[in-house]
């Protein structure tokens, strides 16, 4: 009965890179009656799609990605990786730590070898893969990352903050996993820094076409990178949607702590003063169309009077 | 499992026991400590595990957190009870079994089962004594009247209140490193490195993955914490005053008298039933 279940919830997954079924958590160690850590979280991602989680502090969007590669498991619900039951037996719980490639916060207090190329290889030489393979990841994902090949011998404590990170991304890029979930990839890095790295996002997404989930506090970078946006509320899937359905809900955002991008809030009180505005404008590319747009069809107005 | 650790926690609560003074309850589980080594016999070592039990009672921590405390010492009691079991040994002892294991004989003597037992006890009614102390006492209590205890050293330039900073920054330090911990363990795990299976010698290697960045993190919150120490005029010279002064009640001189009891109680024991180790 359980086994057909299973099966049958893992032929309807088989498209979804990540599906969540109902997962509940809560931490065995608070006192009771403490809330749950994330409630009844229900959400699938299909393959090549980048998703991007947003909530405010305290949401459950931190318990929940730990819950994509096995590093907590649900009290309740299944986790389907790739349209496997990951929590089926021992096998697959370490199979899903590769499969789905998770970044934490700040990744760069992990790193602890002693040199930049040595790190990098840690979770591929732990997947057991012959060293010449481990070799070539190493030599991609740093690139990828833009390390330039000079400081691979390097120790990884001589970097710079920036590199530092890019070097602890790398490490989990090297294992190139099917899914790669970020925890806010961008905290703390100077404008530069958090350029490349969304650049670098960007060019992984172009050229390997692997699904991305994406953990954020920055509604631009959200606007810019997702196709879709989860929206956590108090441990539970608040909204799941695309960009322009969920930031068209300004109100109910505001109400969650949460914002919609600068642009999109000019734009909402160019609206409020009159002016006849398009909906959906998220990034700045968009912002300065719609005026352009704005400007040409008033130009238009004036030349027809 | 790295959260099982319950080194400096404090179960916050009302009973007499919290509201102690902190210097009182420090010397007066010293003194439990020595009492603990002093008995010799079944009757005094019955009587301080009883009044260890009606400590833990009195103090109305739950008996799930007290027994927590005890589980990552459960080996050591474990292995220093077998120890004592099977190799006290020597003239005129009352052997009771001998097991033929392969080439050797174990030899169970009545004196190694006698040992085996005061050991155990006594090992279970430290951490209990200790870890009682530690619930019923906020570290910053803790470390005041460490302080205010050892203050006559600094008449002999012993930089007591130096010491006391170092404790309680150590104290406070502690919850952040467990967190830290396990953090980076969860980001190595991420990576794949196996921390919970494989032999002992495979599973300490799987920790240095673990230490260095903890040890890297400690010495930059250090770094850290310096400047903004130094930043704020600290210098460790002058009399710091506590926010929190210490005062003894007549609670306080009661437990004092019910402790002076307990090892006159003790020793006249010791004296009229003779020893047994």
């Amino acid at each position: 009965m359980k086994d057909g279940q299973t099966r049958e919830a893992a032929s309807r997954a088989a498209a979804a890179a990540i599906e969540c079924k109902n997962i509940s958590y809560r931490y065995p160690n608070l006192p009771k009656g403490a809330p749950h850590a994330i409630e009844q979280v229900n959400f699938a991602v299909d393959t090549g799609e980048l998703v991007a989680i947003i909530g405010h502090t305290g949401s459950g969007k931190s318990t929940l990605i730990q819950h994509l590669n096995a590093l907590l498991k649900p009290q309740e619900g299944m986790v389907f990786v790739d349209g496997k039951n990951i929590w089926e037996n021992k096998s697959a719980v370490r199979a899903a730590r590769f499969v789905a490639g998770l970044c934490f916060q700040y990744p760069e207090h992990q790193l602890f070898e002693e040199t930049v190329e040595k790190d990098i290889a840690f979770g591929p030489r732990n997947m057991g893969l012959p060293k010449e393979e481990v070799h070539r990841r190493v030599r991609e994902a740093a690139a990828f990352v833009g390390l330039d090949a000079s400081l691979l011998p390097k120790s990884p404590f001589d970097l710079s903050g920036g590199e530092k990170r890019r070097a602890a991304i790398a490490g989990v890029l090297a294992m190139e996993p099917r899914v790669l979930v970020l925890d806010e990839p961008t905290a703390g890095l100077d404008p530069q820094g958090r350029e490349r790295v969304l650049q670098m996002i960007l060019r992984y997404r172009a050229q390997t076409g692997k699904t991305i989930l994406l953990v954020s506090h920055n509604m631009e970078d959200v606007a810019r990178l997702a196709g879709r946006v989860l929206v956590m509320h108090r441990g539970r899937a608040a909204m799941y949607g695309t960009v322009e359905e969920v930031f068209a809900q300004a109100g109910a955002l505001n109400a969650m702590g949460l914002t919609v991008p600068s642009v999109t809030r000019i734009f909402l009180r160019l609206r409020e003063m009159g002016l006849p505005v398009r909906d959906g404008v998220f990034t700045m590319e968009q912002g300065i169309a719609e005026l352009l747009r704005l400007r040409a069809e008033g130009e238009k107005e004036v030349s027809h009077d | 499992m790295i959260k099982d650790i319950t080194i400096g926690q404090y179960y916050a609560g009302k009973s007499p026991l919290h509201r102690m003074d902190a210097r009182m309850k420090l010397l007066l589980t010293l003194g439990f400590m020595v009492v603990i080594f002093v008995c010799k016999n079944f009757f005094s070592l019955g009587l301080l595990a009883a009044a260890s039990v009606v400590l833990a009672l009195l103090s109305r921590v739950p008996a799930g957190m007290l027994l927590r405390s005890m589980r990552p010492i459960v080996m050591l009691v474990l292995f220093t009870g077998t120890l004592n079991l099977l190799y006290t040994k020597g003239e005129g002892m009352h052997t009771l079994v001998e097991l033929p294991v392969w080439r050797w004989t174990l030899t169970i003597t009545r004196e190694g089962v006698n040992t085996a037992i005061f050991t155990t006890t006594r090992i279970l009614c430290l951490i209990l004594a200790s870890s009682l102390l530690t619930y019923t006492t906020t570290p910053s209590m803790l470390t005041t009247g460490m302080e205010r205890l050892l203050s006559p050293l600094s008449k002999l330039r012993v930089p007591v209140s130096v010491f006391a900073m170092m404790m309680t920054l150590a104290l406070r330090f502690v919850p952040t490193l467990i967190e830290e911990v396990d953090r980076i363990m969860n980001a190595q795990k991420s990576r794949g490195s196996n921390l919970e299976t494989g032999s002992l010698g495979k599973r300490i290697k799987a920790f240095v993955p673990v230490l260095v960045p903890l040890f890297v993190s400690a010495f930059r919150r250090a770094a850290e914490l310096a400047y903004a120490m130094e930043s704020r005029c600290y210098t460790g010279a002058g009399a710091r005053t506590s926010m929190k002064r210490l005062r003894l009640r007549w609670s306080d001189f009661a437990a004092a008298g019910c402790m002076a009891l307990l090892t006159a109680g003790v020793i006249a024991i010791n004296y009229f039933w003779g020893s047994v180790i």
